[in-house]
């Protein structure tokens, strides 16, 4: 059982800051790195559990779980400082973006330097969702519901909240049937 | 209505539709400032997704960047707020429902059964990213599977790959 830490106030929204500072297209990976590895505040399962909350909900699934979770720590304080955190590093570097496309009329064409950096971003992402299925122990079904939801994502291309209305409720089910609370209950009795 | 109204307004409608966040949203986000109010072409609403993809952090911030060219800093500050807030009281509100339903048996497993989901969809997000950044040729690919068993085998910072797919992409790409 891995202990974890209570994060203070300061610590929440340095944390956020560097997730969001970080988070080159996969602020999840690095949601996941600081939360669970570096500073120990959830659990590799708490911490699933919230991402997954934040995912079924409208908005973008990181930032949902940082208003859950600085709201877990410390209270409304604690959702608007995670989320102060997350969203001002890179709001301050679109602000300096957005002056020199004003300014210039246009982008530089995306340099080799960003193709490579895109490209191990990619790496990380997948890197991070091999990491969480190996240390999260799904039942065989879970892997099940995992497996079609990647494919229905990255193959067939599916909206999102396509995959998520379909598969939630079925894997919900699951869940509650994995720990006997759905029809196994009527078979014992 | 006052432009920055219209704006805070389609950006709070939009966030409410965001299931799956910013790239779920888009198709929806091009219909309602390309198609319908008129607020950008085509052309326009391409060039800023990319501006915004060069930023790092969550890439909802799409939407900031769109209220910016729509309405300048009052569009930016209208749309980043329409764009976030209504999410997080939704989020709030959800914590505070699984606070007060914590002691019920079936929570627990509820929430897990969300688990899956969200690990297939984030496996999936590398996976698109992976294949987009393949259009430079086979190098990206080589920098997808190092970077993959860097980040899965290893503790090391995620810094190293990103900092090396820099370096690679800068003496051999192009």
């Amino acid at each position: 059982m891995a202990d974890t830490v209570v994060p203070t106030r300061t610590e929440l929204f340095t944390g956020y800051l560097k997730i969001g500072l970080f988070g080159f297209g996969g602020v999840a990976a690095w949601a996941r790195r600081v939360i669970v590895e570096e500073r120990r505040w959830l659990t590799e399962r708490e911490y699933a559990e919230v991402l997954g909350l934040g995912q079924v909900l409208p908005g973008p699934n990181v930032g949902n779980a940082a208003v859950m979770i600085g709201r877990r720590f410390h209270g409304l304080p604690g959702a608007l400082l995670a989320t102060a955190g997350i969203y001002c590093a890179p709001l301050l570097i679109l602000i300096a973006l957005c002056l020199l496309y004003d300014r210039y009329g246009q982008l530089p064409a995306v340099a080799p330097a960003m193709a490579g950096i895109a490209a191990a971003a990619a790496g990380m992402v997948i890197g991070t969702a091999i990491k969480m299925v190996v240390k999260l122990k799904l039942a065989p079904e879970a892997v099940g519901i995992l497996s079609l939801a990647a494919f229905a994502a990255a193959w067939l291309r599916l909206p999102l909240p396509v995959i998520v209305l379909a598969l939630a409720p079925i894997s919900i089910a699951a869940s509650l049937w994995r720990a006997g609370l759905l029809l196994r209950d009527e078979a014992a009795r | 209505m006052t432009l920055l109204l219209q704006i805070l307004l389609t950006f709070g409608i939009l966030s409410l539709v965001a299931v799956g966040g910013a790239n779920a949203v888009l198709p929806e986000m091009h219909r309602q400032l390309v198609e319908l109010r008129g607020w950008l072409d085509d052309a326009t609403f391409a060039q800023l997704y990319a501006l915004a993809q060069a930023a790092p952090g969550p890439n909802i911030l799409v939407a900031s960047v769109m209220g910016w060219r729509i309405g300048s800093w009052g569009g930016m500050a209208m749309a980043t707020l329409g764009m976030l807030l209504p999410a997080a009281v939704l989020a709030w509100g959800v914590a505070g429902l699984t606070h007060r339903l914590r002691g019920a048996p079936w929570l627990k497993p509820a929430q897990g059964g969300l688990v899956p989901v969200a690990v297939g969809l984030l496996l999936a997000a590398g996976l698109v990213m992976a294949e987009a950044s393949s259009q430079f040729g086979l190098l990206p690919l080589v920098i997808v599977v190092i970077s993959t068993v860097f980040v899965w085998r290893t503790s090391y910072s995620p810094l190293w790959v990103l900092a090396g797919g820099g370096v690679l992409g800068l003496l051999l790409l192009r």
